[in-house]
This record gives C-alpha cells, structure tokens and sequence, in this order.
C-alpha cells in the first residue's frame, strides 16, 4: 500500500512550460482529429463533398486548433501554481478546463455562423474532456517510466562497474603519499570525501553548475595524482560561471569514462578538455578526450564502446527526465595519426537559474 | 627466515604512485623477507624488455595497463624456460579475482596491505611450490580482454616479441607454426587454429596451414603451368612468397579481394 502511494506522489504534472510538452499535446490531439476524420469519412461512405479523410480533418482543425491552442496557452501560464496541486485534482481540473473551453469556443462558433446546432455542443465538450484525459495519462505513463527511481537505480548498475577502481586505485594513490608528501595526501582524502559526498546525495535535484565544475575539478585532481603527468587537462570555461542549474553527475561521469577509455589505454597519456560556453540563453558543454580506437583489436574496442555507451544512454536519459526535447547530448569520433583518434561528447542545455 | 640470498622483485604498474606504494611495503618487511627491487616497467612490454637485462624471481603485475597488459605479460612469460613467479595487482576486478582463485594464481587487491604481500611472498619462497599448469594458461587466456597485441619466440634461451601488425602471415609446418613479417621467419610455439579465432579480424584463412593478414594482400595470381587443375596463388606485400589458396577457401578470399578493391 505505502508503496503504491509512494508511486503516486513522486509522479507529476508534465511542465507546461516546456516545448517538447507542447508539441506531444499538439500531435497527439491531431493525431486523435485525424482518426476521428478517418472515422467519419469511413461512416459517411463517400456520399457527399466531405467525405474524404483529409477535408473532414480540415473541417474539424477549424474547431481543433484554436481549442488546442487556447488550452496550450493556459496550461503554459498556470504550469507553476498547479504543478504544486495534488496530481488528482490538478488532472481533474485540466480536463474541467479542457471541456468547458470547447464548450466556449463552440458557443462563439454559434454566434458566428448559425448553422450549427446545438447539439455539437455536449458532444465538443466530451470529445475535449476525453482528449485531454488521455493526454494526461499518457504523460503520467511517461513519467513513470523515467521516474528518478528507475534511472537512479540504473545508474547505480552502471557505474558500480567503474566506480569501485577509481575508488580503490586512489586509495591506493593517496597512501603512497602519507609518508613522502603527507599534506598531498590530505587534500586528495578531502577531496575524496567531497566526491563521495557528492555521490551519495539525492539525484533528482538541479544543482548550480558551479558546484559541477568544481566537483569535476576535484575528481580530476584526483586523477591527476593517480596518473600523473599521462593526464593533461584543459579548461576553457569563462571566468566567471553563468548563475544556472544543472542535473547532478551530468559532467563528471563523463570526464570518467574520457579518463577510463581515453587517458589509460594510452602509455603516453594525452588532453581531456572542457569548454563550457553560453549562447543564445543555451550552455553548451563539450568534452574531448583522445581514443585508441583504431590500433587495438575489435573486441577490446567494442568492449570500452559498450561501456561507454551505457554511460551516454544514462545521462542522455537523465536530461530528457529533465528538459524534455530541450537538451541535447551528442557523440562523435574522428579519427587522427597513429590509430589515436578524438572522441567528443557535446551537451546542449535550456538555462535555467 | 634465513634465506641465502634475496628475492629480487620487479614492479609493473602503470601508476607511478602505485609502483612507489609497493616499493616501501617491500622495503618495510625486508627484514622478515630480504628483497631487493631491481626493475620497474611501466606496462608489460617494458616489462619484458627489462627482463632481458635483469634476473627476477618475481614480478608484480597489474592488470590493466598501456600497450600490453599484466594478463598478456603473464602469458609471455609462462612460455619462458623459466618463468618467474608472477603476482598479480588489482585494484578492482571480480572477474578476474574469481579466475584467480579458481586456478590458485597469486594476486593481491589494492590497496595491498603489508600482512598479505609478506604472505604472499612465503609462499612463492617455498621450493615445493608446484610450477604454473597448464590450467594457469588456460585461465589466462580466458581472461584476456580481446586479442594479445604481440605474439612471443623464444631463440637461445631468450624471449622474442613479434608484434601482431608486423605479421604478414603465419604457416603451420608438421610441429611448428612459423610467422614471417617483412623482417625475418620466427618459430612459435602455437595453434593455427587458435591464432586464427583470436585474430578472427586481423587475417584471412588461405587454406588448411595458412594465415595471411588481410592488408598484406597485394593481389592474386593464377598458375597456368597445370592445365587440369587451376591454382591461385596469394601475392604478398613486401616478400617475394606466393602463397597458395585452396579451392575452398576460394570463394571466400576472392569476396574479400573484391572487398579490397571496391
């Protein structure tokens, strides 16, 4: 029982406000006119001028775009104030709204052209409520699906892999440093610390991109102890960061895997660089590292790229719980001299303060 | 213990931190067990090169490593005459760990602890220590990630390293298989049939005794001198050999010749 409300409470209204929202609304309500026309036309047999699937659909969008439109409107303005409802009501009321503004808007047809009759009316309103019913379900399906729960969860199955060798390997970094260079050793356990801390938090939360950077800071000055001279890291940040938040774990995890396929496969190590920028209300991060892809033996190869992809397919997931179709991840190799190619992760986000 | 001579041990880890950290344990149990660190190596490969210039009793190997491995290095050194005993290092690997038990394999976990290298080393001073099996080679084998990136000879009583990307092809004779790079012939002490699985991706089947690499290909021949029968025949890259291709085997290198040209 406990669980099941559990379930209920950590699921919510979809954010209005967010473009991707939008457009399934759009599609699916037009997807949903577009089978009624079929419908029709289908009933209708081909007696009359009307009949064919793609006039009717034209005929209804009259009535269904505005509706549609109007409804996106208010939902997008009233998104913050109802999203903190309870998910019942919240979904009650949508559908409220969603009838009784079909019901309005059929009333000003009415007025407008008297055709039509007023038995449209009753008929409208439904058809409105049962549209926007299962539009809500089906975001509350989705949501379900990418709840924090199963991603966290899957999280965790992936990086319990990876994890557990940093862990140990700096361990094992830090003790060779107590005897010889004991204040070394002090900033490396308190950064550990930090990182674990960091780790250990709740994932669901944006956090300011600052405290991302400087957790990203810490992990690579960590591993830089641990390899030393083979990791080179480049930042090209501005100097002072943009006042946003970012998911949890979205840079770090990343700069990992360029360290675990990149930096140790290769006995001379080489360049992870970070460029952060802001354009267009958009940040945009990208990572580059280099790859032995080319010079080792495919099944090493396919190995490192599973692992990695697991980690891409994670995050990409994660952003998508968050901005919806709003935020991008996207990978790409080139290949360079001596089988060393480059291989780049760009993450474009919504700003968000 | 009172030993006549120390144990002379050489470190193999990619992490210079890591390679320090087992130098001081040594030095911290030297009294109960006298050792000496005559080499370190950065991976595997440097491993072997310095192997030529100093005599170990044992190596401590890390797992995973640049260019060549602690698994690839194992394998090497198991073909010596002598091998020196080998005590693997890992920070974290379950999959290898269990291999490790199965097979009893010495190793240690990082961070290592002084009670368990002393342990350890103990146990290899014992001269009833049983000699690696052949089971020790075969879990190492299974427990390579991918394809070895050298194969190893062994000539007058010395270890030689033929990368694979060298090899233009290899040729099974009666006991032996030979692999010829643009250099020279080595003798190896290995399967055909098991060269062929582990570099699937790398050579080509000519016929019954033969590998070739496939980008050593440089075309075919056909042989007119037997007018019954038509032979083809292989031309190499850099080498004067021809190698014959079995009617069999046909089919499928001429797909892969057309593959090459296209």
């Amino acid at each position: 029982m406990t669980d099941a409300k559990q379930k209920t409470e950590s699921v919510s209204l979809p954010d209005f406000g967010n473009f991707g929202v939008m457009l399934r609304i759009l599609l699916g309500a037009n997807l949903f006119a577009f089978g009624m026309a079929l419908a029709r036309s289908a009933a209708s047999g081909g007696e009359f001028w009307g009949a064919d699937p793609v006039s009717q659909y034209l005929d209804l969008s009259i009535r269904v775009q505005p509706l549609l439109i109007l409804n996106i409107l208010v939902l997008a303005l009233v998104s913050g104030p109802i999203s903190r409802w309870p998910l019942r009501a919240a979904q009650a009321a949508i559908v409220c709204f969603a009838a009784a503004s079909s019901a309005l808007l059929e009333s000003f047809f009415i007025v407008m052209e008297s055709d039509a009759g007023p038995s449209h009316l009753f008929s409208n309103m439904l058809l409105a409520g049962i549209v926007a019913g299962l539009l809500l379900y089906y975001f509350e399906l989705r949501a379900r699906a990418f709840s924090p729960a199963v991603s966290e969860a899957r999280l965790q199955a992936l990086t319990a892999r990876i994890r557990p060798h940093f862990l140990f390997n700096s361990l094992n970094a830090v003790l060779s440093l107590i005897r010889t260079e004991p204040e070394r050793a002090e900033m490396a356990l308190e950064a550990l610390a930090e990182l674990f801390r960091v780790m250990m938090r709740d994932h669901r939360e944006l956090l300011p991109l600052f405290d991302e950077v400087d957790l990203c800071r810490q992990y690579l000055e960590l591993e830089k102890l641990r390899l030393g001279e083979r990791l080179t890291v480049v930042w090209e940040i501005p100097e002072t960061l943009p006042d946003v938040k970012v998911p949890q774990l979205m840079m770090q995890p990343l700069l990992e895997n360029a360290i675990y396929y990149g930096i140790e496969p290769l006995s001379d190590g080489g360049v992870v660089r970070i460029r952060l920028n802001l354009k267009d209300d958009e940040i945009r991060i990208e990572l580059s590292n280099p790859y032995a892809g080319a010079n080792q033996s495919s099944k090493t190869h396919m190995i490192a790229q599973e692992g990695n992809h697991m980690a891409i397919a994670n995050i990409r997931e994660r952003l998508a719980l968050h901005y919806d179709l709003e935020a991008r991840l996207e990978t790409e190799e080139s290949p360079g001299p001596d089988g060393v190619g480059e291989y780049r992760v760009r993450i474009v986000l919504p700003c968000r303060s | 213990m009172n030993s006549p001579s120390p144990l002379s041990i050489m470190i193999v880890d990619d992490e210079a931190p890591a390679r320090a950290r087992l130098r001081a344990l040594l030095s911290g149990i030297a009294d109960e067990l006298p050792n000496t660190v005559v080499a370190e190596a950065a991976n595997g490969k440097l491993a072997l090169d310095a192997l030529d210039e100093h005599a170990v009793d044992v190596l401590f190997v890390d797992i995973r490593m640049p260019k060549m491995g602690g698994i690839e290095l194992a394998r090497h050194l198991l073909q010596s005459e002598k091998p020196p005993a080998v005590i693997f290092v890992t920070a974290y690997d379950t999959h290898a760990v269990e291999a490790f038990e199965l097979n009893a394999i010495d190793y240690l976990v990082k961070p290592v602890r002084a009670q368990r290298l002393l342990t350890a080393l103990q146990k290899i001073r014992k001269p009833a220590e049983a000699p690696p099996s052949e089971g020790t080679a075969q879990a190492l084998a299974a427990l390579q990630e991918g394809a070895r990136a050298y194969l190893s000879c062994h000539e007058r009583g010395r270890m030689l390293l033929i990368p694979i990307n060298e090899i233009l092809y290899l040729k099974a004779d009666l006991k032996y298989v030979t692999a010829r790079t643009g250099q020279r012939e080595y003798l190896l002490d290995e399967s055909l049939t098991h060269l062929e699985q582990e570099f699937a991706d790398r050579f080509i089947r000519l016929h019954r005794s033969a590998l070739v690499a496939r980008e050593a290909i440089a075309g075919f021949e056909k042989n007119t001198n037997d007018e019954t029968d038509t032979q083809w025949y292989a031309l190499l890259r850099d080498v004067p050999e021809k190698l014959p291709v079995s009617r069999r085997q046909w089919p499928l290198v001429k797909s892969y010749a057309k593959h090459l040209t296209s």
